[in-house]
């Protein structure tokens, strides 16, 4: 089976999310990078799938040259190989996105088997990148699964609705987006790590796109950062913790 | 006009419809446009009146045989088709799964651009959007420029409106789909069988965190001893493989609205926090004076939660509330 498996490089924000003076980005200076943990499950089920049938799961991203860092986690977890398009400075949307992605499958030489991508991105989620290049590879597409099975050539994925899930049987080659809680990625040995530092990535410089979604800047909510009451600082605390639970009649 | 695509079980609006149709109206109304509907699969004309009644004039309603069990690409067709005949200026669905995922489809198929998770709209010369990034964590102020504007508004962050307006017009519309729109189809709908309450609909949520350090059987205690509660947890306690992801709260995880919802071991991370913005109270336990949950909790508890949580079970029990 040949799997390709798309992630997206996003700054790993604490506690706090501060912006750029311009307010178009988040302020990165002091943070690290990751890629959404729909994005993880991805990768991890490529690998148990190729692990399962045989086969190669190929990581793609879209991004700047330092993205080649999520590649390499990925190589970790057991992915064989990365592809990065190389984004340049230029603004990229989703349309661009999915358009860089699909002719990237298109010009490959591998005739890929599933292409696995989160349901959305961890940031901008618009919900949308797997779906447009379902559409321009003319592949079948499910989006938000939770549970996916491959045999004979066709895959049986799970959604989640209230009380149940909702069943798919799609034929493959296939494009299916999934949401984190489809497996437990695994943490890559320390030895993986240091061999994937040693992988070779392709590397290709797509052209963008005219968008028609177009970012004016970012804000960052205001929330209620009045300090909390302080009911105590041991476990004595607990009477006037059921105090608050009467109050509010949960008791 | 302005078509909103609605969703319905068996011919009752969903609540995520119902906020779309909100912000659809407010968006005809900035036009001057009408404010049409689109319903799929048996019993959809029995959406007009509670249509009409969120200000829609006409429901087109397709009942074709073929399409009575939910296809993605399908009813992305079927949507592009509907907007081509009426000359749609707007396409609005609700963003729940199926709403973004048949949008997204008719996006390609009209090569437009398209915009999730949107809470506002000013139609100027482009649309002047504003939609949420990272689950809620940020906002953006975007511009969308397209002849068919196509949006998903975010589940739960806009007001449904009633007009009071008679029930809409039913008219039947049949789409032209072909074997290949059809190649992904639900199959069949498997129940769980949960226990216990779900978490989305809580009256209180205890919560454990890398705090916890894997012994969750206290919270678990303190859950018991509460009528309507539910257990949840963070990322980092799922990472652990201490808690199943089904009990995650935040960006990936579930969504809460409990009364109060009780933190224990967890730091306030922005991706925890979106998830449990519905809280009316929060009660965060933690060591740590400086930790980020104690600016964002309405009270707490500076302590350990091994101690803490036994001791609030057996208040309650001399208390006499016993579940
Ligand atoms: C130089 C450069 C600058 C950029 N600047 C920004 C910026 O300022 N803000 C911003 O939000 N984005 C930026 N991007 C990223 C790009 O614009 C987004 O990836 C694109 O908008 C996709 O939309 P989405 O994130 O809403 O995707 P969604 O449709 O929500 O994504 C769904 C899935 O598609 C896949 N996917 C999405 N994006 C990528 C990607 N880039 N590579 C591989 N797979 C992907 C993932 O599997 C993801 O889970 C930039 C990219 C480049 C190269
Ligand atoms: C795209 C993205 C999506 C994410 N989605 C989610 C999500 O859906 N849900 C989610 O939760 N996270 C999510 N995360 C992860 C999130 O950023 C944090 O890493 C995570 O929430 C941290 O979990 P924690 O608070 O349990 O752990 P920590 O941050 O390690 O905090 C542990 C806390 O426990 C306290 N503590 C320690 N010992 C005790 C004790 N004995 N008694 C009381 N307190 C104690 C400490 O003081 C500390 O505050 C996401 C991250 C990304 C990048």
């Amino acid at each position: 089976m040949e799997i390709l498996t798309a992630i997206k490089r996003v700054p790993e924000t604490g506690a706090k999310v501060s912006l750029t003076d311009d307010k178009r980005d988040i302020d990165t200076t002091s943070l690290g990078f990751t890629f959404s943990p729909h994005e993880e499950c991805a990768v991890e089920e490529s690998v148990q799938l190729v692990e399962e049938h045989g086969g190669n799961v190929t990581v793609l991203t879209l991004g700047p040259e330092d993205a080649t860092e999520q590649l390499r986690s990925s190589i970790a977890m057991g992915a064989d190989d990365g592809i990065l398009l190389d984004g340049g400075d230029e603004e990229w949307g989703p349309v661009g996105t999915a358009s860089a992605i699909a002719e990237a499958v298109e010009g490959s030489d591998t005739g890929y088997d599933l292409l696995l991508f989160g349901n959305e991105s961890a940031d901008a989620a618009n919900h949308q990148v797997g779906v447009r290049v379902a559409e321009q590879l003319g592949l079948p597409c499910v989006t938000g699964i939770k549970d996916l099975e491959v045999a004979d050539g066709t895959a049986t994925a799970k959604r989640e609705i209230p009380g149940g899930s909702e069943v798919y049987e799609i034929d493959l080659p296939a494009v299916i987006t999934v949401k984190e809680g489809l497996n437990e990625p695994r943490y890559p040995s320390m030895r993986a790590k240091m061999q994937a530092r040693k992988a070779s990535v392709d590397q290709q410089s797509p052209e963008p796109r005219a968008e028609g979604l177009e970012l004016v800047e970012l804000e960052v909510p205001e929330t209620d950062d009045s300090p909390a009451e302080i009911l105590g600082e041991s476990s004595e605390a607990a009477e006037d913790v059921v105090d608050v639970l009467e109050e509010l009649e949960v008791v | 006009m302005v078509l909103t695509i609605v969703e319905h079980d068996d011919g009752e609006l969903d609540d995520v419809s119902l906020q779309a149709l909100a912000l659809a109206r407010d968006v005809a109304e900035q036009t001057g446009e009408s404010l049409d509907a689109v319903a799929f699969g048996p019993g959809a004309d029995a959406v007009a009146e509670a249509a009409g009644a969120h200000g829609v004039e006409t429901l087109h309603t397709v009942e074709d045989d073929a399409l009575a069990d939910y296809a993605p690409e399908a009813y992305g067709r079927a949507v592009v088709q509907c907007a081509e005949e009426l000359g749609t200026e707007a396409v609005i669905a609700p963003g729940t799964d199926r709403g973004a995922e048949t949008l997204s489809h008719a996006a390609a198929k009209l090569d437009e651009p398209m915009a999730a998770e949107v809470t506002d709209v000013e139609v100027g010369e482009a649309y002047e959007l504003t939609r949420q990034r990272w689950g809620g964590t940020l906002i953006e102020h975007s511009k969308l420029t397209a002849d068919t504007n196509l949006l998903t508004v975010a589940a739960n962050e806009v007001s449904p409106s009633e007009t009071g307006g008679d029930a809409a017009a039913v008219e039947p519309f049949a789409p032209d789909v072909d074997d290949g729109d059809l190649r992904v189809q639900l199959t069949d709908i498997e129940q769980s069988d949960v226990e216990g309450v779900p978490l989305g609909e809580a009256r209180v949520v205890v919560s454990g965190g890398r705090g916890t350090d894997g012994d969750f059987s206290e919270l678990e205690a303190l859950v018991e001893r509460v009528p309507n509660a539910a257990l949840g947890s963070s990322r980092a306690a799922v990472n652990e493989g201490w808690r199943p992801h089904d009990d995650q709260i935040g960006q990936t995880g579930a969504k809460i609205a409990p009364e109060i919802y009780i933190p224990a071991g967890i730091s306030g991370a922005v991706q925890h926090m979106v998830g449990c913005k519905g809280a009316e109270n929060i009660l965060a336990i933690n060591t740590d004076p400086e930790a980020a949950i104690i600016q964002k909790a309405d009270y707490a508890v500076i302590a350990d939660l091994h101690e803490v949580a036994p001791a609030i079970a057996e208040e309650l029990e001399a208390r006499g509330h016993a579940e």
